[in-house]
């Protein structure tokens, strides 16, 4: 899978230590019956499917806003709204009151620190009447579209597995880790 | 006592008693004295227990989307129930898309990413595990959200905190799935993935998920309602309820979070600076009382019991005081065993109340020192557009004609 042979160099310094540390919570642990069935990393990253900031796990394809804007007022409008304005479902575009705002808007534009994440949650959960029926091409116009909607791209970007993940979000630093650290600040995905 | 009554006179209406109290010696039958469940045989056995037809009423609070009716939440009846355990059928719901109907022969927990073999294990397999129970709270990031509102919500205590419940987890320990998968010395994170419609998925720390997570196949000893993750879940103890991946069907190992719309866009809370909390996976201590709270009508001064809840994510509740004068004096409630980390704590404390207008609060402490804030406390530290994890303190006023409503005091 990813980075699997750099990765495995990588560690192999610290290897000895990793396995020995297994053994320590192996012991702690009851061990199983080890009846898990082997699955080659291949299909494993088929069935995928997350969407990291890197862009690891987008598939092949591409989309921008202008074929987005007709697919969004088919499937997307019945709950979100016209232009993604909210109705039965929440506002995603079109969000004016700053985050200092008493009455803040949490729109795409003004909240959602990563692209990717639009193309993750539209991939495994949208259309909710029928999730998993849009096509590759299909999600990426849409994201294209919410973005475009929300001043971050323009209209004729295409969006695909190498220009999502370096769309730089206006609130990507917004955020505040509690109780796990947040990724350092990258400069070089700027937009 | 009396002559023992024939089944003749059992069965008798009352002219037929009269009757036969007129013919002495026999004193009134035995008949009389008996509800009429008593004056013959009961119903037979059930397959399946179910509560009284005269607790119908003690039902989970329904809230869904009105074009998507399994897009919502159903909320515990805490003001109804009693003890520490939440019966499995009022445990509370969150699904973002409806509850999948899921054939347990065609389900899979998949391990993969940054693992050495990616794993896949049917539920037969799981059931082969060693296993082990957690007895924990489970509660919503999003409950008591009505707090952050700048009016106090008169609702009962459930439909207001009832986004948390209390029960047996059982099922097999994470680490040694993944310990079985062999987990890449670079994974840092694990991203949960469940089965329904939506296809929820949500980092983990790797760190938490080897520590105390299990794969839970049953809940208080029967295999886990549909509702509530059929055929596993994801159990994550002391941490949000969204974490808690119900229908859990695949765990990706990774060295980075997914950035999930469910912990960026929502489940991170809002700060008067514009900057939003994320990853605040800890539930923070709460206290509430559930007795006597909203709705009560107080039956004239006499002697009261006050009892309620307290949980902690971060361990076992300490101590909870109580106040029946608004926060200016607190009096050591008694804990009832057991005491456990990171379940429902039952307190008590017997109050003898004189008629006058009160306000009862309660306030929680856990091992680690962390006390409920008052909701003045909460406010000037969060703001009010945090929507998420508000743990204040609850405050319940009684009238002069014993009415108990919510107030901000």
């Amino acid at each position: 899978m990813y980075m699997r042979e750099s990765a495995r160099r990588l560690g192999a310094a610290g290897l000895g230590l990793a396995f020995a540390l297994a053994h320590v919570a192996l012991a702690a642990e009851p061990a199983g019956p080890r009846l898990g069935k082997p699955v080659s990393a291949e299909e494993a990253a088929r069935a995928s499917l997350n969407v990291f900031p890197d862009g690891r796990g987008l598939p092949p394809g591409r989309g921008n806003a202008v074929e987005g804007a007709a697919l969004f007022a088919k499937h997307c409008a019945v709950c979100h709204g016209a232009a993604g304005r909210g109705a039965s479902a929440e506002e995603l575009a079109g969000g004016s009151e700053p985050l200092t705002s008493p009455f803040p808007d949490k729109t795409i534009g003004l909240y959602w620190p990563y692209a990717t994440t639009l193309f993750d949650v539209t991939r495994r959960s949208m259309p909710m009447f029928a999730p998993g029926s849009l096509s590759a091409d299909e999600v990426y116009a849409v994201t294209a579209y919410l973005l475009s909607a929300n001043g971050v791209i323009g209209e004729r970007d295409e969006m695909n597995a190498s220009t999502l993940p370096k769309v730089r979000m206006p609130n990507r630093d917004g955020f505040i880790g509690i109780d796990a650290k947040l990724p350092r600040r990258a400069s070089k995905d700027r937009h | 006592m009396f002559a023992a009554a024939t089944p003749a006179a059992v069965i008798g209406a009352e002219a037929a008693a009269a009757d036969a109290a007129a013919s002495a010696p026999a004193g009134p039958p035995d008949a009389a004295l008996r509800p009429e469940w008593m004056r013959a045989p009961g119903a037979p056995f059930t397959p399946y227990g179910q509560p009284s037809k005269h607790e119908r009423q003690v039902t989970r609070r329904i809230s869904g989307n009105r074009l998507l009716p399994g897009n919502g939440i159903a909320l515990t009846p805490l003001d109804e129930l009693e003890g520490i355990i939440t019966p499995t059928g009022l445990h509370f719901e969150r699904h973002h898309n409806g509850v999948p109907d899921i054939d347990p022969a065609r389900h899979e927990l998949l391990i993969h990413g940054r693992v050495k073999q990616p794993l896949s294990f049917k539920v037969e397999d799981l059931l082969r595990y060693p296993m082990r129970s957690h007895l924990i709270f489970i509660e919503c990031g999003g409950n008591s959200n009505a707090g952050w509102h700048p009016e106090p919500i008169q609702r009962p205590v459930g439909s207001f905190h009832g986004l948390v419940s209390c029960s047996e987890w059982t099922g097999v320990p994470l680490s040694v799935l993944l310990a079985e998968a062999g987990v890449d010395p670079q994974a840092s994170w694990g991203v949960a993935e469940g089965a329904d419609a939506f296809a929820m998925n949500i980092s983990l720390p790797l760190a938490k998920l080897m520590d105390d997570c299990i794969v839970a196949l049953y809940q208080n000893g029967e295999r886990i309602r549909p509702e509530n993750g059929y055929p596993m879940r994801l159990v994550v103890p002391g941490w949000e309820g969204v974490l808690n991946v119900k229908w859990l069907r695949s765990i990706e190992l990774a060295d980075q979070a997914v950035m999930a719309r469910n912990e960026t866009a929502k489940y991170t809370e809002l700060l008067p600076s514009g900057k939003a909390r994320q990853f605040t996976f800890m539930m923070d201590a709460k206290s509430l009382i559930t007795s006597p709270s909203h709705g009560y009508r107080m039956k004239g001064p006499n002697l009261y019991e006050i009892t309620g809840l307290a949980w902690s994510g971060r361990g076992r509740i300490k101590r909870v005081d109580v106040s029946a004068d608004g926060g200016r004096t607190w009096a050591q409630a008694a804990l009832q065993d057991p005491v456990l980390p990171r379940c429902m704590t039952r307190f008590r404390a017997p109050w003898k109340w004189d008629g006058k207008p009160v306000v009862l609060k309660s306030r929680a402490i856990d091992e680690t020192g962390y006390v409920q804030p008052e909701r003045t406390a909460l406010l000037a530290q969060r703001g009010t557009n945090g929507y998420f994890h508000y743990n204040a303190i609850v405050s319940w006023a009684i009238d002069e004609d014993g009415q108990v409503r919510h107030v901000y005091a």
